[in-house]
């Protein structure tokens, strides 16, 4: 504690430049957090994915429908106890920058599989009962500022774009899991059909009577149709969420190499500024070794100094990052549903903190800990 | 007894494969309390001399005692705790921390010490109305003049009650004027408090307030 004292006034010998040393670390450790977020996030939506639920799409790619036939027959086969299925919309909202995940889905089977969606039964039966009507989760009310019984126009990106789809809003859900998204917009398959002549499944979901025959039933799916003009793959909703998670590309590699850069970028800025800072003090270090200030002592509170203007960068950048996000409710347009900054990742976060503190300092710490006395005082002087 | 004992002290400097003497066997006692000042011609090794009496540097060969103890045998280690407990330095840059007011700087030494803030604060005190500056204290280096400046690194030289003050020139960068004010000042701490000095200068009438003055020239140590 009676080196504070000296610390601080070491830190505050340039104002501006601790300043900005400090902004620097903040502005990374910020960007890292938020990275490694959207990292966590995408993880966490592979595990909305339930290991009792199938899902049977295109062998060839999720954006080629399937048959409307298939229906009838995936209800046959042994180990399945009900199936459903749905139809990604792509719907727009004013702008194209208002993007969301619109599906239209088979109401009637497809609420009873997905108890995420929770709404009050009133608003269920409202929903059900008009053929244009919608369930909207409440952060896209939010978000839009909707209100329920209101009537909105969406655009898709897939059917007549251009064209106005009026939908009423009948019911609003919470989801029971926050990785489930509460930004997602559903409506009747009905309804879609009507108005396009194009439309079809997306893809088949299938509620296991045994979630250990999911290896056959898959296998049975994918060899019925196997040489069919839709020929499928069937898998797991853990593992289909997955690789709807990988249709982003190789998010987390590109994501780790931006996070590795930041580290390293501002890496070399915080020990440039300790090299900067140590350098134009050799001499009063070598008064203080004078003094009988001993070597290890010195080193530590270079190290000290480095640490403090990194973890104080962390701690701004951080909590900065924790709180922002936390107050306005990011869900980046609804593809992060359950964004957050988790404790886990802060902690992470504040550890590259330490980390960047020992690294910059190490330096300038041991060459404070061998500096010559005598030599740096006549060369000084 | 002498206070310190300087024996077959040799300083060779290796300069890539160069070897440079500075000086060779040099003997030297001084008695606790004396004033001793050391002169000579630039380069002749004074400051190198001093340097390791401070413990600052180590000999190549010989021995430098002070009280019973050998520093030159001293690790690194030995010697940083030897000089926060024996040695109080003034510079003739004076040599001052300027990010620190002059309290700070003075209270610099006792931070190495066990004494709690109040004791610190009661020995800085003291040491700054030594040298009567206690109405400076919250000024930094650069808010006082080179004369007030040197009188605070003597203060910090003396705040910790130190075996030997090792003074390197104290008086090479001031005007005539502060000069008189600094070595009286050391005159005073040496009579007063009875402090044993070793002063190292270029000036004569300096070196004329000390008991004796030593000669350090080509290697050789004369009175």
């Amino acid at each position: 504690m009676k080196y504070l004292k000296l610390i601080r006034a070491n830190l505050f010998r340039s104002k501006r430049r601790t300043i900005l040393t400090v902004a620097s670390v903040a502005a990374a450790l910020f960007l890292f957090v938020t990275l490694r977020s959207v990292l966590t996030t995408l993880d966490d939506a592979k595990e909305v994915g339930s290991e009792t639920r199938m899902v049977t799409r295109s062998s060839i790619s999720i954006v080629f429908p399937l048959p409307e036939a298939y229906y009838q027959w995936l209800q046959t086969v042994p180990g399945v106890s009900s199936v459903t299925w749905s139809s990604w919309f792509g719907g727009v909202y004013r702008d194209p920058k208002d993007f969301f995940a619109t599906l239209a889905v088979d109401a009637e089977t497809y609420l009873p599989m997905y108890p995420e969606i929770d709404t009050p039964v009133e608003q269920r039966e409202a929903f059900m009962a008009e053929r244009t009507a919608a369930i909207v989760g409440s952060g896209l009310m939010e978000r839009f500022g909707w209100s329920l019984n209101q009537t909105i126009n969406l655009r898709s990106t897939i059917y007549s774009p251009g064209e106005e789809w009026p939908f009423t809003i009948r019911a609003v859900y919470e989801p029971t899991n926050p990785s489930f998204g509460d930004e997602n917009f559903f409506f009747h398959y009905e309804y879609l059909y009507e108005k396009s002549q194009f439309a079809q499944p997306g893809w088949y979901i299938m509620l296991l009577s045994d979630p250990t025959a999911a290896a056959s039933v898959a296998e049975t799916i994918d060899e019925h149709y196997k040489n069919s003009r839709a020929a499928t793959r069937t898998e797991t909703e853990r593992a289909f969420q997955t690789g709807f998670v990988t249709m982003y590309g190789n998010v987390g590699f590109l994501l780790n190499a931006i996070g590795m850069a930041v580290f390293f970028a501002i890496l070399f800025v915080a020990a440039n500024t300790m090299m900067m800072s140590a350098r134009e003090r050799v001499n009063e270090q070598a008064v203080l070794k004078t003094l009988g200030f001993s070597d290890g002592l010195l080193f530590a509170l270079v190290m000290t100094e480095a640490a403090v203007i990194t973890i104080v960068g962390g701690l701004l950048g951080v909590g900065s990052a924790k709180l922002l996000f936390g107050l306005t409710g990011f869900q980046g347009a609804g593809f992060l549903p359950g964004f957050e900054i988790k404790w886990s990742t802060s902690i992470v976060g504040l550890a590259i903190a330490v980390l960047l503190g020992v690294i910059s300092g190490f330096v300038p710490a041991w060459q404070a800990l061998r500096l010559p006395i005598s030599q740096t005082l006549r060369r000084v002087a | 007894m002498a206070l310190l004992e300087v024996r077959n002290l040799s300083k060779v400097y290796f300069r890539d494969s160069q070897q440079i003497p500075v000086f060779e066997d040099i003997d030297l006692s001084i008695e606790s309390g004396e004033f001793l000042a050391l002169m000579g011609p630039s380069g002749s090794g004074k400051t190198t001399l001093l340097n390791l009496i401070a413990g600052l540097d180590t000999p190549t060969t010989g021995e430098i005692v002070v009280g019973d103890e050998n520093i030159a045998a001293m690790s690194r280690r030995q010697l940083a705790a030897w000089r926060s407990r024996h040695v109080g330095f003034i510079f003739q840059l004076y040599n001052l921390l300027p990010v620190l007011t002059a309290y700070q700087n003075v209270e610099l030494p006792l931070l190495l010490t066990s004494l709690s803030k109040r004791e610190r604060r009661d020995h800085v005190m003291t040491a700054m109305g030594v040298v009567g500056l206690t109405d400076r204290t919250d000024h930094f280096p650069r808010q006082l003049s080179g004369g007030q400046e040197q009188r605070v690194g003597i203060a910090r030289a003396i705040v910790s009650d130190p075996t030997l003050i090792l003074a390197d020139e104290p008086t090479g960068d001031l005007d005539a004027k502060s000069a008189e004010e600094i070595l009286t000042l050391l005159q005073r701490l040496n009579e007063e408090y009875q402090k044993t000095i070793v002063m190292v200068t270029h000036d004569q009438r300096a070196a004329d307030r000390g008991h004796a003055v030593m000669h350090l020239d080509k290697g050789v140590l004369t009175r």
